[in-house]
């Protein structure tokens, strides 16, 4: 239950809002449940509507509408690379594909190991450092600038290995 | 650079070494602006010296700040202000600059803001990718909590101000402003109807100011230094300094903060440096991918970039976002990208632009692609041209800038596309029979 686990969390953000308005609420705590999973469930939507005094329909379409909420789980790491205009006149474009190339995956897919996802994403304000892209995961959002293709295996080498020996470090508890 | 570069008004941070940090803002004259207008100030005084100073928003939209601030209606309360730091423009990358850099101007002028329209909390609602920046800002506005300079009876006035962060999650409609009031009231980010405007009817339902990043971090010093120190810079109608963000086929790409009427020249070609690998400049986006394309000839790039004279080049300054594109870059495949972005992003309530850019968006592609034959182009521009003046907002209209710029300016780059030209060249080459 998120109620239980992030309960002063929970009261922090309510407090941002008027007591008659805690819909308002709704897109920081669907954050809490995203940090949780990666992915937001039908069991916290229910349970976010609950807090917020709305029906779990009107939860679920903030999921559907917002880009950044995830309905279904994907990889552990999501490396979003921003193909717009501004990017792509500086070769945002071939930097995805070859990326995706050399971890056998097409655009928008996840690698074999489930823990990495490759998508194109609409703008990211960073135009004048492209090509750029950003890593969603459970731990928030972090911006990776001027990258090359090496730079971002390097990078992603790296999660990687974060990610095992965090997996060999639950298998112990 | 021959000339000496004038202190950074914005951008201070360039200048200032640490001024993230609270003690350095103050020590370069930080918060005795709001510590001013709220001992010393009128509300509506405040109001009037913004007017004065000739400060225009910076989102976009270019309307008179200080008049804004005087539509709020006085009848109900509370009032509300929020600062739009949506920042979802392909090409603009100001507003994060300036809150990485130098945030406490731009929390400050929230302040001053929410003063001079007696609102007692502010929200600030950052797009979802600003994720590390709402943590850095929650971390500011704590330190001016600890240092008495937001919270309850301040300077020992009665006036009492609370500053709260809001991350959205990745939607482009959000940095419209009724759009970012909807999202912010918990509901999905569609536009409203207008009027009323939300002066009157905004948050909530009640009076609500909501002005961009860069506009708000120009009203500290506007405080301080006066109205008329503002005018001096920039032109008569556009006073003032803008942040310029360059991208594109450009060497030097970045924010460059310059006074409004600096002609696209300078900025490009002083500035930034020029373009790569000797190429020739061939169009120019200045407001982003909202923008139509300016053929980049001799007149245009000795347009001064200020609200009153880019229109004179068929286009709009908007945010300042300027796309520098080179001889390289096919037209049917630019107008692809911005099309394929517009229709990721409309947000589905007015049919003409959800729909409209569906289709535009199959067209495009098939035009980029070579698939295309010149009827489509035609077609392009029918339903391009049947999304203008019909939806609520801004979207279905920014859409279509480049589509119809790029159909009526970069005619031949489409004959190009749809194999007419290529066709001609192959008649050419197929020998007499006789």
């Amino acid at each position: 239950m998120l109620a239980e686990k992030y309960a002063q969390e929970i009261q922090t953000i309510l407090a941002k809002y008027p007591p008659d308005q805690r819909r308002s609420a709704v897109m920081p705590l669907l954050y809490i449940a995203q940090r949780d999973k990666m992915y937001v469930n039908r069991e916290d939507m229910a349970e976010i509507a609950e807090i917020l005094g709305i029906t779990p329909t009107e939860v679920a379409s903030i999921v559907g509408f917002y880009s950044l909420y995830y309905e279904e789980q994907k990889g552990k790491y999501h490396i979003q690379v921003c193909t717009d205009l501004p990017c792509a006149l500086r070769g945002a474009e071939r930097f995805m594909q070859e990326l995706c190339s050399r971890l056998n995956i097409r655009p928008g897919e996840t690698t074999a190991d489930g823990l990495i996802t490759v998508e194109p994403v609409m703008c990211l304000a960073a135009c004048d450092k492209a090509p750029m892209f950003q890593v969603q995961s459970g731990a928030g959002l972090s911006y990776h600038e001027n990258q090359t293709v090496e730079s971002a295996l390097a990078l992603i080498e790296q999660l990687r290995s974060d990610a095992t020996r965090k997996r060999g470090r639950d298998s112990h508890v | 650079m021959s000339k000496e570069k004038p202190p950074y008004i914005l951008l201070r941070h360039r200048d200032i070494p640490d001024l993230d940090n609270l003690e350095v803002y103050r020590q370069n004259g930080g918060f005795k602006a709001f510590e001013k207008v709220v001992t010393q100030m009128e509300p509506a005084a405040v109001t009037e010296v913004v007017k004065a100073s000739g400060l225009r928003g910076r989102g976009g939209a270019g309307f008179p700040t200080g008049l804004k601030w005087s539509f709020i209606d006085n009848k109900s309360w509370p009032h509300y202000v929020v600062a739009n730091a949506d920042e979802s423009e392909p090409g603009t990358f100001k507003d994060r600059e300036i809150m990485e850099g130098n945030p406490y101007q731009f929390l400050e002028g929230v302040a001053i803001c929410a003063y001079a329209v007696q609102a007692n909390v502010a929200y600030i609602y950052l797009r979802g990718e600003f994720w590390n920046l709402a943590a850095s800002l929650d971390q500011h506005i704590a330190a001016l909590e600890a240092a008495g300079l937001l919270g309850e009876n301040l300077f020992g006035s009665k006036y009492s101000l609370r500053l709260y962060t809001h991350l959205g999650a990745g939607a482009y409609i959000c940095g419209e402003e009724t759009a970012l009031l909807e999202s912010l009231e918990g509901k999905l980010g569609q536009p409203r109807l207008r009027p009323p405007f939300p002066p009157s009817y905004g948050l909530y339902g009640k009076p609500t100011i909501v002005n961009n990043v860069e506009t708000l971090a120009n009203v500290p010093l506007i405080i301080e230094r006066g109205a008329e120190w503002y005018r001096s810079m920039g032109t008569e109608k556009s006073p003032g300094v803008k942040i310029f963000s360059l991208s594109g086929c450009v060497n030097k790409p970045g924010n460059y903060e310059l006074p409004l009427g600096t002609t696209f020249r300078e900025l490009i070609f002083e500035h930034g440096g020029g373009i790569p690998g000797g190429r020739n400049i061939k169009a120019i986006m200045a407001a982003g991918a909202s923008s139509s394309l300016i053929v980049a000839d001799e007149r245009a790039l000795d347009t001064p970039m200020d609200y009153e004279s880019v229109p004179s080049v068929g286009a709009q300054l908007g945010s300042a976002s300027v796309i520098v594109i080179d001889d390289s870059v096919s037209i049917p495949w630019l107008i692809d990208k911005t099309t394929h972005f517009f229709r990721h992003e409309s947000c589905g309530k007015c049919t003409p632009c959800r729909e409209g850019t569906f289709w535009m968006s199959h067209l495009t592609e098939r035009i980029a692609n070579g698939r295309a034959r010149r009827e489509d182009v035609e077609l392009l521009y029918d339903v391009a041209s049947q999304i203008r003046g019909k939806c609520l907002c801004a979207l279905g209209e920014f859409s279509i800038e480049a589509v119809l710029s790029g159909i009526e300016r970069f005619r031949s780059d489409f004959d190009v596309a749809v194999g007419e030209v290529q066709t001609a060249a192959h008649v050419e080459q197929v020998p007499a029979s006789d």
